[in-house]
């Protein structure tokens, strides 16, 4: 039975970077993924990394860009030290190896992006994520003494001990099948967002809430949920991302007449303006009847305007996306995208170590909500997110641990999993398939829980989704099996998602207001008397019989106050 | 221009099954699944999968060919799953129906499911994969020129999928052979400015008896590869370093092999396959053929040469003289060399980093495998003729 000071769930960059640094910090650590780490949905992160190193930059001018972009809900003094621990972490990444583009002089090349006062943006052509994931990767195997990796493991609770504290994990060989409990002093949880509530989103399919709504289930509250971005540049075709980097290297969007329509939106940043406010432009072109295609649903973005030769060697990526998935080259052409889900900003709630309020339960990356995105995130600034704080969770874990027992979990909760398992697969065929309730689900938060919302529509979805989580509970499996079975797992997984999009539908509910991601056409102002606050969502302590409890913690600001937001 | 949108159509999949837990064989499994025809096979085995068996077995994330975690062979090609099209990948299959099958070189777990661990990854740690920095490490970034990073972010752009290994024929026969991936990955680190013992991978790598001189050269990675990785092309660039640059004689005569091909090509304006072998063993010269390493391939080749001799494929005048070309033929081979040997740099022709100036050139994508597919016929072409 595995034991040590420190145990990760998830191997994306949070993850992996949490691991190195707790193992640094002198503890011992296993690490524990659904899929091999370098299939973490980290990987598919493209344009890059933001930081202040140049020498006309400052890193107050970062962090003021940051609580800007997340229409001040964002907590400052979590900002600040994302902030200003910034460039070294970003010298740390190139020091053990990862492969940044070079300007001219041979130093870091910095790239545009949106809603950045200046050039901050360090990549790697557009594989930045994969390149910093990639790079990890290599220190872990070549660290393997230091950090136990357990790849292909699928964690399906929260392990607590008499006191309700997290002290370890139980998880399924995915291969073999076999349950087995994980004791551990404490429990970074780094599993990532919950894209795959929503259809279409960019996300990975295995992007399904997992961590957020097992920490949930333990009580852990979760926090700004209603936030949740779209990103303006993604494929009609698909749903899959277009990177930001190209409007960073001087792309634009246009509508059916050609127009660049960002001028009228955002007169100073246009099309570098801050997601939430792009993909609302892009959604009033749309509804106001100036989209391209043949429904008329999607907006143009133009890359001929970026000079070939940078294309091939900056875009690379996007290059091959519009080839293979929608038929376009994009040297010669303009592509069509629309907004899509991304990225959550809400999630478990920490503070600035990424400890959570369940002693023994840390969370960094997409999982978390800490907040350093408040109501919408700049871009490039999540792989930042996620290295500074797996980072500062992983050496508050590790000196956590070396002066503290190993807890004593509470019995039959393995049992407890492994019953519950049995009894998916005992299900009778008489429910409705899996695909067909996550397929209604994603519908249905993509229409009523998108880029505009309303009372109408929020209550709509809150009913669905309650219905859905009825017919969850008989939706019936095929494989009976031991050996990889994702079909049981794909079970679990729709639990949790319907988990996370309850939350979501609630809080949006509750915040009437628009603010940053969250824009509601019956609130259409921002109302910082009443709501400058961010809305928690807990279980409560009865398990969660009385349905998600709402409560209110309070934004910290340190220098900046609220104004007026225009790009 | 853009694709027009067809309307679904109907495609058939035949798919390859094991059930690890039955103690049966594996079998063939057909679905009959609808999508609009541009859609991947990915999602054409997740229609499947949704609608009439769950238990389906394949690895699969991100559906933009960037988590590598679909790789399987399509039609008897590896490649990944969200990144073929259903209505090409039914042009190429044989009847019409699309066969999907577990990636090969590497055990099947379950279904389209291969372990990985067992071969890609073990590979991948024999080439220590990662950067050994130069000390001391600077306060701030290393200063490295942009054309090599450039570079290396060739490499670097490799998403592990294992296509590459899958279809590996010089792994296929010789399972220990360290493979493109790996080998990939490890000029990643020989490329890199950054990196400290660049001479020692690289001896390391020629050493190896199934290392950068086993390859075959056959470019399959190179089709294989959906990131224009181009494996066999970093192969290639590692022996180049190993020889040119860091001077290494390999004890499994790789460099001399190269050595005496090129001489060859250089004195008789094509390849003396019968002074290949003696000079590869004995040493680049006519004479190399009298020392005992080379008399000894010679004498266990024996058998092979007689045969050859008896079915006409070689003629006793040909093995003692070699081909003859025209002199003005020979003189334009001789002025190759001149003008690549003279060069003060060694030239490396590379579409990734140089990309395309003219609206001429074909476009990046469609020459999978940059390097090799455009070079340059001035540049002198290497790799053994095994």
């Amino acid at each position: 039975m595995p034991a040590h000071d420190v145990l990760i769930i998830g191997a994306g960059l949070a993850g992996q970077r949490a691991a190195l640094a707790a193992a640094q910090g002198g503890a011992s650590v296993a690490i524990v993924s659904k899929v091999h780490p370098v299939r973490s949905h980290s990987v598919a992160a493209a344009g890059g990394i933001n930081a202040a190193i140049s020498v006309d930059d400052d890193w107050h001018s970062h962090a003021y860009d940051t609580v800007k972009g997340s229409d001040f809900l964002g907590d400052q003094d979590a900002i600040e030290i994302m902030c200003s621990e910034a460039p070294a972490e970003v010298m740390h990444l190139e020091h053990i190896g990862v492969t940044f583009h070079r300007n001219e002089q041979g130093l870091l090349d910095l790239r545009a992006f949106g809603g950045a006062s200046m050039k901050r943006t360090a990549y790697v052509a557009d594989i930045t994520g994969q390149a910093i994931l990639h790079v990890l990767y290599e220190q872990l195997m070549r660290h393997h003494e230091m950090v136990e990796r357990f790849e292909e493991w699928f964690v399906t609770s929260l392990l607590r001990d008499e006191q309700g504290r997290c002290c370890g994990v139980i998880a399924r060989d995915v291969r073999s099948g076999r349950m087995e409990v994980f004791h551990a002093k404490n429990v970074i949880l780094a599993s990532g967002g919950a894209g795959q509530v929503y259809s279409p989103t960019t996300n990975a399919l295995i992007v399904t809430g997992d961590g957020i709504a097992q920490a949930y289930r333990i009580g852990a509250p979760l926090m700004d949920m209603e936030m949740v971005q779209y990103h303006p540049t993604t494929l009609v075709e698909n749903g899959l991302l277009i990177t930001e980097g190209a409007r960073g290297e001087g792309a634009v969007l246009l509508n059916s007449e050609g127009e660049r329509f960002m001028e009228r939106y955002a007169p100073n940043k246009l099309d570098l303006a801050s997601r939430d406010v792009v993909s609302r432009a892009e959604q009033t072109e749309i509804l106001e009847g100036r989209g391209v295609g043949a429904n008329k649903d999607g907006i143009y973005l133009d890359i001929t305007k970026v000079p070939r030769k940078r294309t091939l060697e900056a875009l690379r990526e996007i290059v091959n996306i519009g080839k293979d998935f929608a038929g376009v080259d994009i040297t010669r052409e303009p592509i069509m995208i629309r907004p899509g889900q991304h990225y959550i900003m809400g999630g478990v709630k920490t503070d600035v170590n990424g400890a959570t309020p369940i002693e023994g339960l840390y969370a960094a990356g997409e999982v978390a909500c800490v907040s350093v995105h408040g109501g919408n995130r700049l871009g490039a600034n999540s792989l930042l997110d996620t290295l500074i704080f797996g980072r500062r969770a992983g050496e508050h874990a590790a000196a956590r641990a070396l002066s503290m027992p190993m807890p004593t979990a509470v019995n039959g909760q393995l049992n407890d999993d492994v019953a519950a398992i049995d009894a998916i697969l005992a299900r009778e065929r008489s429910g409705r398939r899996i695909s067909e309730i996550k397929r209604e689900l994603g519908e249905t938060m993509n229409q009523y829980v998108a880029v505009y919302r309303d009372q109408e529509g929020l209550e709509q979805a809150l009913g669905v989704v309650k219905r859905l989580q009825e017919e969850s509970q008989h939706a019936y499996i095929d494989d009976h099996g031991t050996v990889f079975n994702q079909d049981v797992l794909g079970a679990l997984e729709l639990g949790y998602m319907l988990d996370c999009a309850e939350a979501t539908v609630v809080a949006a509910i509750e915040r009437k207001e628009s603010r940053g991601a969250q824009f509601r056409t019956d609130f259409p102002e921002r109302n910082d008397e009443e709501w400058l606050k961010h809305i928690d969502i807990s279980l409560g302590v009865d398990g969660g019989t009385s349905g998600p409890q709402i409560s209110y913690s309070p934004v910290t600001i340190t220098q900046w106050q609220p104004e007026e937001r225009k790009y | 221009m853009a694709e027009t949108h067809r309307p679904p159509e109907q495609f058939k999949l035949r798919m390859r099954r094991y059930d690890p837990e039955s103690g049966e064989a594996p079998y063939w499994d057909e679905h009959t699944i609808e999508l609009e025809p541009h859609r991947s096979v990915l999602e054409g085995i997740l229609q499947a999968k949704a609608r009439f068996d769950g238990s389906i077995g394949i690895r699969c994330s991100c559906r933009a060919a960037i988590c590598g975690s679909c790789g399987v062979r399509i039609n008897g090609e590896p490649g990944l799953a969200c990144h073929t099209h259903l209505d090409h990948a039914r042009a190429s299959a044989k009847d019409g129906v699309i066969e999907i099958e577990p990636m090969g070189n590497m055990p099947v777990i379950k279904d389209l499911i291969v372990d990985m661990d067992a071969v890609h990854w073990k590979k991948i740690q024999r080439v220590t994969p990662w950067l050994l920095a130069k000390q001391p490490v600077p306060e701030r970034e290393y200063v490295v020129a942009k054309d090599a990073m450039v570079d290396v972010t060739q490499s670097m752009a490799c998403i592990q999928c294992g296509a590459c290994v899958s279809d590996c024929l010089a792994m296929e026969v010789d399972p220990g052979f360290i493979g493109p991936a790996a080998l990939a990955k490890a000029y990643r680190f020989v490329g890199d400015p950054r990196d400290d013992r660049q001479r020692e991978r690289l001896v390391d790598l020629s050493e190896d008896p199934q290392g950068i001189f086993d390859c075959t050269h056959c470019f399959k990675c190179v089709e294989a590869c959906p990131k224009d990785v181009n494996p066999m092309g970093q192969i290639m660039r590692l022996r180049r370093i190993a020889i040119s640059d860091q001077h290494i004689v390999d004890a499994n005569n790789g460099e001399r092999h190269e050595a005496a091909l090129t001489t060859l090509v250089r004195d008789y304006g094509l390849l003396h396959e019968a002074e290949l072998v003696p000079r590869s063993y004995g040493g680049n010269s006519w004479f190399g053929k009298f020392h005992p390493a080379a008399g000894m391939e010679l004498l266990s080749l024996l058998p092979t040469a007689i045969k050859a001799i008896a079915r006409g494929k070689i003629g006793i005048k040909l093995a003692l003289f070699g081909h003859k070309i025209p002199a003005a033929d020979l003189q334009a081979v001789k002025r190759i060399y001149q003008t690549v040997e003279g060069r003060s740099e060694r030239y490396e022709l590379n579409l990734y980093i140089s990309g395309e100036d003219e609206d001429e050139r074909t476009p990046v994508g469609v020459a999978a495998g940059g390097t090799d597919g455009g070079e340059d016929p001035a540049v002198a072409g290497e790799g053994s003729a095994s």
